[in-house]
Order: C-alpha cells, then structure tokens, then sequence
C-alpha cells in the first residue's frame, strides 16, 4: 500500500499502515466481538428480568449487574482501542488520554458511597422517609431486624 | 507493528513535527472528546448518586418494556437492542468511510458516510419513538387512595413501590368511572366503550384482574429528569454528528478533500461519531441494564 503519501501531514511523521486485508480482518472480528459482547449482556439483563420475578438473592443480583458493567468496559476499550484507533497511536499520546481519564476511578466510587450513606441516614434518621419509601416485604424485614439491634 | 522500531529512535520533543505523531485538529479533537467524556461521566454519576440514595427505584425491565406495533406485550430490553446495534453498524460503517479516506477513495468515503448519516437518524427516530412512548403513556399508579392513569415525565414517575391487593380495592372503588373504563379497554378489548359506559363502576371494577395489574405508587421524580436529560444530551450529539457527516458528505461530493489532499477531516468527524457510540454504551449500561 503506497497511499501514505498522500495521507500526510507535514506535522505527521509516520502513518499507521494497514492493507486493506488485515484492516478488514480487524474491523469484522471487531464487529463481532461487540456484537456478541452486546447479545451477552443482554441475555443478563434478562436473566436479571427473570430473576426479579421471584426473590433472588441481592448478592446474586449484584453479580450480574458487575459482570454487565465489566462487559461494557470490555465494549469501550474495543471502541476506542479499534474504531477510534487509540491502540495505534504512539504511547505518549495514549497515556494524555487514558491516564486524566483515572479520575474517573475516584469520581465514580466518591458519589455512589455517598448517595448510598444518604439513603442511610435517611432511612435511619428519618422515618416517614422510611415508611414512604421502603418496598413492602423489605420494609417489614427491615424493621424486624432493628428491633433485634435494638435500635428502634 | 512495523512502525514500533520508528518510534524509538524518532526524537519527539526536537520541534518541527508533532511530539505525538498527530496533527493538531486531531489531537484537539481528542482532547475535547476527553472534556465530553467527563460531562457525560458527571451527568451519569449524579443520576447513580441520586439512584443510591433511594430506597425505591424505576425497574427498567418494567419502564422499558415497549416495541413499535406490538401494542401492550411486554418485551424488556427488545427495542433498545435495535437502538443499540443500529449504533454499533452506524459506527462500523464510519471506520469504513475513513479507511476509504486512507485510500482517497472518494464513492466510498461518499457510501460509507451516507449509511452513516442514515444510521444516525434512525436511532434518533427510535429515541423520538422511545420518549413519545414514555411521556404519553398511561399507567395505573395509586395517588391520594385512587387510581390515576399518568406517564414518564420530568415531573411524574409511574414506577414506584408496588401496592399490595387488599390497598388495590380499596383505590378502585374512590376511582372515577372514566379510569376505570380505561383500565378495562386496555386488557379487554372485545367490549365497545359504550357498553362499558352503561355500565355501573362495581361492574366495571369486576371485570378487572387487580391480581395482575401490577399498581403502582409515584416514584422518585428524578428519574424523568435523568432518563430525559441524558438521554436528551447524547440524542443531542448523535444530532450533532449526523450534520457533522452531512456537511462532510458534501465537502466530499464537492472535491475539497481532494484538493487538499488528504481525507483526514472525515477521520476527525469519525472520532466525533464513534464517542456518541461509546457514550450510547455507557447509557445503555446505567439506564437499561442496571
């Protein structure tokens, strides 16, 4: 393939090459991938759905729900590493992306702690908040419970 | 890669070239797409905050449950599987068209970024579809001891704590006849509406099967303004980036890139379009899923 030529920009030093064969052999199975990455998530979230009709246990629920968020991160790594062609790029251009991008780590566990211990301070603090709120069968286990800790 | 061997002995910082290999409108695109990223992550994180912070949520197995033309069945996770593979070919089809960039193929730059601009404005006719849905849909909630029939807005929420039998009677009786002609017709549909207005109410709320009708309280109203929000924004990209290639598919036809020289214009559109489909799968993630 001598089209790089043509490609480039004085700015540029070298172009990705790729022939048409081993690029097309890269997007399909990428393709696919997403494709049945999307079909597997799927079917757990509608394993969830069945799940839910019954009382499944919330541990097994959460299991799921955790293999659907690494699934999509697999998802998100093959877009960006792939379509977006982040892998091809040199290391020192990857890592201003990826590296900013760790905030994320803190940003996402900091906000969901933080939702989750209003819900129990309200839940503890605030009983019509409580009452109002609290599914029914959870609401009376709940309940139980503080009794037996005694806080109630 | 063959180019690794270049990569080491190229020194990147003695000027004249980019250190990163990129040109400059490339490399901003990314940088900008890194600054979207973070909106996008800080709309879904506070939506995931206010989620945690309740003890009730919607079900999205229940709120999402619709498809075009099938009426009442109860499909979850049908329609937003099309949305999301309609997505997912639109971004396939992009990295088609900048590889044909690569090759200053001009008819296939053309085709591709046509089927792209057509991939876009399908899913953005599917979410028009979804959220018209959502807003004019009715569904029995119990508000103030009776029954009222109301949609997903920014302001209501049908999808709250499940109401137990014996609270369920007890609404339908406080429940005005035209209600309860509704809750009928909706799961029976061989009665014509002026046979059920002749109808006394006792009548009317025996024909329902209050065992199966699944009523409702309000839930958390930030749910609306989330789902909306959100899903508003990234629809508001993929907008974006359907005039974005449409402006490219005329500068194409026109020849400007082939008088510049080089494609490398619909390469930073592509980087626009396959973030709207990193975005899709983030929401698909935290409002479908789970």
């Amino acid at each position: 393939m001598d089209h790089s030529q043509n490609t480039f920009s004085p700015e540029v030093t070298f172009q990705h090459q790729h022939s048409d064969a081993e690029f097309k052999r890269r997007v399909r199975k990428t393709t696919i991938l997403l494709s049945v990455i999307t079909i597997i998530e799927l079917g757990i979230g509608l394993t969830i759905y069945t799940l839910h009709k019954g009382h499944p246990s919330p541990l097994l629920i959460l299991m799921f729900k955790g293999m659907v968020c690494i699934l999509t991160l697999a998802k998100a790594y093959y877009i960006v590493s792939v379509f977006m062609h982040l892998g091809d790029e040199i290391r020192n251009m990857i890592m201003t992306i990826v590296v900013p991008l760790s905030l994320f780590i803190w940003f996402i566990l900091a906000f969901i702690i933080d939702g989750n211990s209003y819900k129990n301070l309200r839940n503890n603090y605030d009983p019509h908040f409580r009452e109002s709120t609290m599914p029914v069968q959870e609401h009376t286990q709940d309940t139980i419970e503080l009794k037996h800790s005694g806080k109630e | 890669m063959a180019t690794t061997a270049t990569t080491h002995q190229t020194k990147w910082w003695s000027g004249g070239k980019s250190p990163f290999n990129l040109e400059y409108g490339k490399l901003m695109m990314w940088y900008f797409l890194m600054s979207d990223a973070f909106t996008f992550g800080a709309f879904l994180i506070s939506y995931g905050s206010i989620r945690f912070s309740q003890n009730v949520w919607a079900d999205s197995n229940a709120v999402f449950n619709a498809f075009p033309g099938a009426g009442h069945a109860n499909l979850p996770l049908a329609f937003v599987s099309v949305m999301t593979f309609i997505l997912i070919i639109s971004s396939v089809t992009m990295v088609l068209a900048v590889h044909a960039g690569h090759n200053q193929d001009k008819k296939g730059v053309m085709k591709w970024i046509a089927w792209t601009i057509v991939g876009g404005l399908a899913f953005l006719g599917c979410q028009a579809w979804e959220w018209h849905h959502l807003i004019t849909g009715e569904h029995a909630v119990l508000v103030d001891g009776k029954i009222e029939l109301i949609g997903q807005t920014m302001r209501e929420n049908p999808w709250g704590r499940l109401v137990e039998g014996s609270a369920v009677m007890d609404a339908l009786r406080h429940t005005p006849k035209e209600t309860l002609m509704k809750l009928v017709e909706e799961h029976n549909h061989t009665v014509t509406s002026a046979q059920l207005a002749s109808m006394s109410n006792d009548n009317l709320i025996g024909m329902l099967n209050t065992a199966e009708m699944h009523i409702r309280e309000k839930g958390p109203i930030a749910f609306g303004g989330y789902f909306f929000g959100i899903t508003g924004f990234h629809g508001f990209h993929v907008f974006s980036g359907v005039i974005i290639n449409s402006i490219m598919l005329i500068m194409t036809s026109k020849g400007v890139f082939d008088r510049k020289g080089h494609y490398l214009m619909i390469e930073k559109a592509g980087l626009y379009w396959h973030f709207v489909d990193l975005v899709w799968v983030f929401v698909f993630l935290c409002f479908y899923l789970i």
